[in-house]
């Protein structure tokens, strides 16, 4: 499978050697670029949003949707994290032991 | 991708208006090894090194930014009263004549900042030295503007930002020794 030779080369690179354990190897794959990307979809809608925002202060409908989606982002990093890592870093996502934020894949690896 | 935090990272407060002194922290604001060479610097070097110490490029990289805003809002509350006499007699003449009070990336002699500033090798050991250099000469600098005023409270932030460069500094020379140790590893096995 593709995806597997992918996750070998990363480990074949031997930068990430012995560190990776199978749950992060999980990060990169076909399932977690389709998880990523609902992710990127409300993102953008709510980048969208708050510009669109940032000039029509006063727009009720844009508001209620502003947080209807920031409220539905809350919930998808929450378990977007769980399986796949911190998103943020400084104390806004949460961390398994040992320190999970160093793990790869780094957006441009993906 | 970035998020904004709307606040400041540390509190920073004046006791006075100086532009004098104000000019003199462009040196952090676009100078070589100031604040936004530094960001700039180490968020370029993710590309080209060990995923060992990409994580803390990123993370080092973005605290520049909020000490980049931090130098901005000491140059901002330094200046905001001034006249144009008192920015004159500061050196701030031509900042004024050409923008006002807006800011520019450059260094208080007035040279734009440059990209030439930036240094990228390709080789890790090359690179996070370039990285501890850089970290010791911004210290340098803050120890130096914090010699130059009698402001407590503009010494407070740059004493928090001098703080900041040597726990920086020591966290690359830990990232050299273990790319060291990652190197040797691998001649043994």
């Amino acid at each position: 499978m593709a995806d597997n030779e992918v996750r070998e080369d990363l480990a074949d690179s031997g930068k990430a050697e012995g560190t990776v354990n199978p749950e992060e190897r999980a990060r990169g794959d076909e399932i977690y670029r389709r998880e990523l990307m609902e992710l990127q979809k409300v993102d953008f809608a709510l980048v969208e949003l708050n510009l669109y925002l940032d000039t029509h202060p006063a727009d009720m409908q844009a508001v209620q949707q502003y947080n209807q989606l920031a409220q539905r982002r809350l919930q998808m990093c929450a378990a977007f994290e769980l399986k796949y890592g911190p998103l943020m870093h400084f104390g806004h996502s949460y961390t398994r032991y040992p320190w999970q934020w160093i793990e790869t894949p780094w957006p441009w690896q993906v | 991708m970035w998020i904004y935090e709307k606040k400041l990272q540390y509190p920073v407060k004046v006791s006075k208006c100086d532009p004098r002194m104000a000019r003199y922290l462009l040196e952090q604001y676009g100078g070589a090894d100031g604040e936004l060479s530094a960001a700039l610097r180490y968020l370029n070097q993710r590309y080209a090194i060990p995923d060992k110490v990409i994580g803390l490029l990123t993370d080092i990289g973005t605290e520049e930014f909020a000490h980049l805003e931090m130098i901005a809002t000491m140059i901002y509350k330094l200046t905001k009263d001034a006249n144009v006499e008192q920015l004159e007699a500061a050196g701030l003449g031509a900042n004024y004549a050409g923008h006002d009070h807006a800011f520019i990336y450059r260094d208080p002699e007035g040279f734009p900042w440059t990209a030439a500033y930036i240094q990228a090798k390709g080789d890790p050991i090359a690179d996070l030295y370039e990285d501890i250099a850089a970290e010791e000469k911004a210290r340098a600098t803050y120890q130096w503007l914090i010699d130059m005023t009698d402001d407590v409270d503009l010494q407070d932030g740059l004493k928090f930002l001098r703080e900041r460069e040597i726990i920086h500094s020591m966290r690359f020379k830990e990232a050299v020794e273990i790319l060291k140790a990652d190197r040797e590893h691998k001649k043994v096995y």
